[in-house]
């Protein structure tokens, strides 16, 4: 694999190779020293154009871990803003010798773009609204863990928020039905992508509806901007409608367990404490979210086409 | 074409006196653990360990498992695809560390063995135990415990299991 840039592309045997080995990240993680050697030598960048606490964070921990050297891009403190185009900035820390970058942009399709303009491998680490892939694969292994098997099949999982800016919605809803699972997709009408009738989930604009066959509740955040934007009257009610409280968990079934990718916007979706939830994976989900860039670093890193680049510098 | 050069049998009574001269050594199985590499030494770690703790009940001497995949010289030249996961479910500070493999070949597993196993505490000495010997060492690593030593050929393949070990010519590598 060289490069990571959508779940689609991914494929499914992608998808469970990656969740392998997760499995074995999960032990170095557990060991009293938690840090390998394997990617001693690489150099991996993250080029944040956009907000992130975990995701960067998680992907700088991963790297280090396998001990690559990383950088890290700010854009507040960078030539871009003395006006240097996103090729030429690609282009420069091409030249210093990187073997990774991990992308975050709030256009669409930026991660393909990029790959166009360097050898390096590419991840995507959220290009506007359209795909989340470690996100995806976050949140799969964590499903995996708590319903303590390898596929979904038989399982419902209830995706509820805002769809159509999500692009947490996007990876997620693929990878969850690759691995078998039946995806409810809730949301009121104005957050809802026009057309969704290509995509393998079912949509309902009621949330109470579903509760009651829901296995797995996943709660996308709701951006204040949305509603100065005029998708949603106002925030309460929003909550009213779609936010988690107390009345909404009392109808899940007694094994449905509750997800959400962060940051929460309390009083808003989320009504209820979630630490005060039994079967809240919130933490779980952060927790596993290093675990999963170690594989996903591995796996883009240690393999064949790196012996390509060291061939390349030897000859 | 291939050739048996141990039965069932050999490897079985190979086992029972590898674990005598551990036990020999160490003086018993004081502060004494076996770790099998993921994945050819494993079984041959649970059948060293049973046949230690067999001979000496009291000892109650810990089994784990290292896949050393990520600690390995040549990633990057070749794909790497790690074995079974790791499970050290003891502390490893102070204790005697038997490594055990199925095939000494290169040495340069066990090499990254040696630094996979400090990632879990400093154990007081590291041995190793290997129940076939094929030479062509590119470091210098000897085993403490030798099943047999077997001349081979570069190319040829050895295959070690507890149903016997076989040596066949294998293809150009």
């Amino acid at each position: 694999m060289k490069h990571l840039r959508s779940i689609d592309e991914l494929g499914r045997d992608g998808l469970l190779r990656l969740l392998e080995l997760t499995n074995h990240m999960v032990e170095v993680n557990r060991r009293p020293v938690p840090k390998v050697p394997a990617l001693r030598g690489r150099t991996v960048v993250s080029l944040f154009f956009e907000d992130s606490t975990r995701t960067r964070l998680s992907f700088e921990t991963a790297a280090k871990r396998l001990s690559a050297d990383t950088m890290t891009f700010s854009v507040s403190t960078s030539s871009v803003n003395k006006g240097e185009s996103l090729r030429d900035t690609v282009e420069t820390i091409t030249d210093m010798g990187v073997d990774a970058f991990v992308v975050r942009h709030k256009s669409t399709g930026i991660p393909w773009q990029i790959s166009d303009w360097t050898s390096a491998s590419v991840v995507n680490a959220g290009d506007g609204w359209h795909q989340h892939p470690t996100q995806a694969l976050v949140d799969c292994f964590t499903v995996r863990e708590a319903i303590g098997r390898e596929r979904f099949d038989g399982l419902t999982i209830t995706i509820v928020g805002d769809i159509e800016h999500s692009r947490v919605a996007r990876s997620n809803m693929s990878a969850f039905s690759m691995l078998g699972a039946n995806v409810v997709l809730v949301a009121p009408p104005t957050l809802l992508p026009p057309d969704v009738s290509h995509w393998p989930v079912e949509v309902s604009y009621r949330l109470d509806d579903v509760l009651a066959r829901t296995d797995i509740l996943y709660m996308l955040r709701l951006q204040s901007e949305r509603m100065s934007q005029g998708h949603v009257p106002n925030l309460r009610e929003y909550a009213e409608t779609y936010g988690l409280d107390a009345l909404r968990v009392a109808k899940l079934p007694p094994h449905a367990v509750i997800m959400h990718p962060g940051p929460m916007n309390r009083g808003v979706e989320m009504l209820i404490d979630p630490s005060a939830l039994p079967n809240s994976l919130i933490h779980k989900q952060v927790a596993n979210g290093v675990s999963v860039r170690m594989a996903v670093l591995f796996d883009l890193l240690a393999g064949e086409s790196s012996a390509a680049n060291l061939q390349q510098v030897a000859s | 074409m291939s050739n048996n050069v141990m039965s069932a049998d050999d490897v079985r009574r190979a086992i029972t006196r590898i674990a005598h001269e551990i036990l020999e050594r160490q003086h018993g199985g004081e502060r004494l653990a076996i770790v099998g590499l993921q994945r050819g030494g494993a079984w041959l770690a649970d059948a060293i360990g049973a046949a230690i703790n067999a001979i000496e009940p009291a000892a109650k001497v810990p089994v784990g498992y290292i896949d050393v995949s990520m600690h390995r010289d040549d990633i990057g030249l070749r794909p790497v695809v790690p074995g079974a996961i790791s499970n050290i479910s003891f502390g490893v500070d102070g204790t005697t560390v038997v490594l055990v493999d199925d095939v000494l070949f290169t040495g340069r597993t066990v090499r990254a063995a040696l630094e996979g196993i400090n990632m879990y505490g400093r154990p007081r000495a590291v041995q190793l135990a290997v129940l076939v010997d094929r030479g062509h060492r590119e470091l210098p690593i000897r085993p403490d415990y030798v099943g047999k030593n077997l001349p081979t050929r570069l190319n040829e393949d050895v295959r070690a299991t507890a149903e016997g070990v076989v040596i066949s010519a294998g293809g150009a590598q």
